[in-house]
């Protein structure tokens, strides 16, 4: 299972005075088990580009292969395609609309017809992997949750679907850092059990230095880079050049090298800044001692 | 997909008609409404057509634009076109069985049609020149005199701008809960009507929950910044009446004479 975008276009109100064009011959590949984050600018073709990866939005050219599957060709069934490829929207909590939260979640297995035993087994083990207790909160309104239980349930909502590929739309926007947290840690958690392909927009570079095993950088609905976390974040300039930032401790190392000292800075993480200049600072004093 | 309509949509653009005070605009196309009701036979047809056709030209609105806007009704202008024709009683030109279809039938067919679809695209020509709260200032400046006899008109009009302004916000939001609900496997558009109807439980429900969040949010941000009706409230941009509005209105008389010449002369 992989993911082969090729050259896709998506232009908004085509024809229209306001057209605008949101993709721009857009390429990359993503192999199984891959955990790869998109960053990008607001209005850079994120949310297009992963709306487009479930077929809600159809390009006006290019292919999309899903495994061995084209599916912006036109005999292929959407809802076989929904049943691979999830995709959490931004403030997912607002799609909630059953009297229970059971319910809610079984909405997405219902739709693809799995059965009941299996419907019922797909919700407890939803929940579960989402952080939440079922016994709890199963038979309760889901609007009568707080935001960030609201948020995990939306989730789950979609995890039941067991899609091949996961993705994820600025998950954590809008939520208190404890929030942030627990949903960052139940999408790690969610793809080390799964070991699916997880996408994730985020703009915590934080979060993607720390999950992402690749990063798809979008600029003007063009993809500007790919690489590794390390790769990219190794290019500070340019990516300030495109209004967005680096992680924190990337950042820091960046500023101490400006400053004169001699700082390692491809580094992602804290722990990472804090062994490199450990180490920085030993070499130093043993040149002293000599 | 459902960005699509274009039903009382803003075309925007800088020409002459889109410059027009829109107080001119709302009586120019009131006048043009009545004046369709006052032709009797096509060549008055031919005058409206011809007065609306320059009006569309100086516009600027693509035509195709226009005509996108006339497709939420073509059911209703199909009905009336089918109704009148096989309602009609006269000289009968085809029948089968009860459904007979007379001279006059589709003579009655053709005029309604054509009366329908000259209103209903002389009323969305307001729409596609004229911003919403644009549109809503003029008529609350046009309802002012009955402020007197107590009609609420600067509520009124303000009610209107917000409804107006919501309806975009409401789409996107209508857009985005249909999205998430299709990526898990909601359809919407196959199956009976019963079953369509089912379907749409998990579009109106989150709808309904955001727009009273929208509605609460907007109340809310309305009394922080100490709103409170229309009493001595001052316009940033203020209405004036310009040369442009006199020769619209000059040509708007001429437009009333040869509807009433035609009607009465052939």
């Amino acid at each position: 299972m992989s993911i082969e975008v090729k050259n896709i276009t998506h232009i908004y109100s085509e024809g229209m005075p306001y057209e605008s064009v949101a993709l721009q011959e857009v390429s990359f590949s993503v192999a199984d088990g891959e955990f790869v984050g998109i960053i990008g600018h607001t209005g850079s073709g994120k949310s297009t580009l992963v709306q487009h990866l479930n077929g809600l939005l159809k390009p006006k050219s290019g292919a999309i292969f899903i495994g061995d599957v084209d599916i912006t060709g036109e005999k292929v069934l959407m809802r076989d395609i929904r049943r691979r490829i999830g995709l959490v929207f931004q403030y997912p909590e607002y799609q909630l609309f059953e009297e229970t939260v059971h319910k809610d979640v079984a909405f997405g297995p219902i739709n693809l017809g799995l059965s009941e035993e299996e419907t019922d087994h797909r919700v407890r083990e939803a929940i579960g992997l989402v952080g939440l207790d079922y016994q709890e909160l199963a038979e309760r309104s889901p609007f009568e949750l707080s935001g960030g239980q609201k948020r995990r349930i939306a989730i789950a909502g979609v995890i039941a679907m067991k899609p091949e590929v996961l993705i994820l739309d600025e998950p954590t926007a809008g939520l208190d850092p404890r929030a942030h947290k627990e949903i960052l840690d139940m999408i790690r958690s969610i793809h080390s059990t799964e070991k699916n392909i997880t996408l994730l927009i985020s703009h915590n570079m934080n979060d993607i230095a720390a999950l992402s095993d690749k990063v798809l950088v979008m600029e003007r609905g063009q993809v500007a880079m790919m690489g590794t976390p390390r790769e990219v974040f190794s290019k500070g300039a340019e990516l300030k050049k495109m209004g967005l930032a680096l992680p924190p401790a990337a950042e820091f190392m960046d500023r101490m090298k400006e400053k004169g000292f001699p700082a390692e800075t491809s580094v992602l993480t804290k722990e990472e800044a804090l062994e490199a200049l450990l180490f920085q600072l030993k070499d130093n004093r043993e040149q002293v001692v000599q | 997909m459902i960005r699509d309509i274009t039903l009382g949509q803003y075309y925007p653009g800088e020409s002459w008609i889109h410059k027009l005070d829109p107080r001119t605009k709302i009586i120019g196309t009131f006048v043009f409404l009545v004046a369709l009701f006052l032709v009797k036979d096509f060549w008055g047809f031919l005058v409206a057509v011809a007065g609306l056709a320059l009006v569309i030209g100086i516009s600027r609105v693509p035509l195709s634009f226009i005509l996108k806007g006339l497709k939420p009704v073509f059911l209703i202008i199909l009905f009336t076109f089918v109704i009148n024709m096989f309602m009609t009683k006269g000289e009968t030109l085809v029948g089968w069985g009860f459904l007979v279809i007379t001279r006059e039938g589709l003579y009655n067919a053709f005029f309604m049609g054509v009366r329908l679809v000259l209103l209903i695209i002389g009323s969305s020509l307001l729409t596609l020149t004229t911003k919403p709260i644009k549109l809503t200032d003029g008529i609350e400046n046009l309802l002012g005199p009955l402020k007197k006899i107590g009609v609420p008109a600067h509520e009124l009009a303000m009610m209107m701008t917000i409804a107006l302004r919501f309806i975009p916000t409401l789409l996107e939001e209508t857009d985005k809960i249909m999205k998430a609900q299709m990526a898990r496997g909601a359809d919407f558009e196959s199956g009976n009507l019963l079953k369509r109807a089912k379907s749409l439980v998990p579009l109106l429900i989150p709808l309904f929950i955001s727009a009273f969040r929208i509605a609460q949010d907007l109340a809310m941000a309305m009394e922080a910044r100490c709103y409170n009706g229309g009493e001595n409230r001052t316009r940033m941009n203020a209405m004036r009446y310009s040369r442009r509005d006199f020769l619209a209105a000059g040509a708007m008389i001429f437009f009333v004479v040869l509807i009433v010449m035609e009607r009465n002369l052939i």
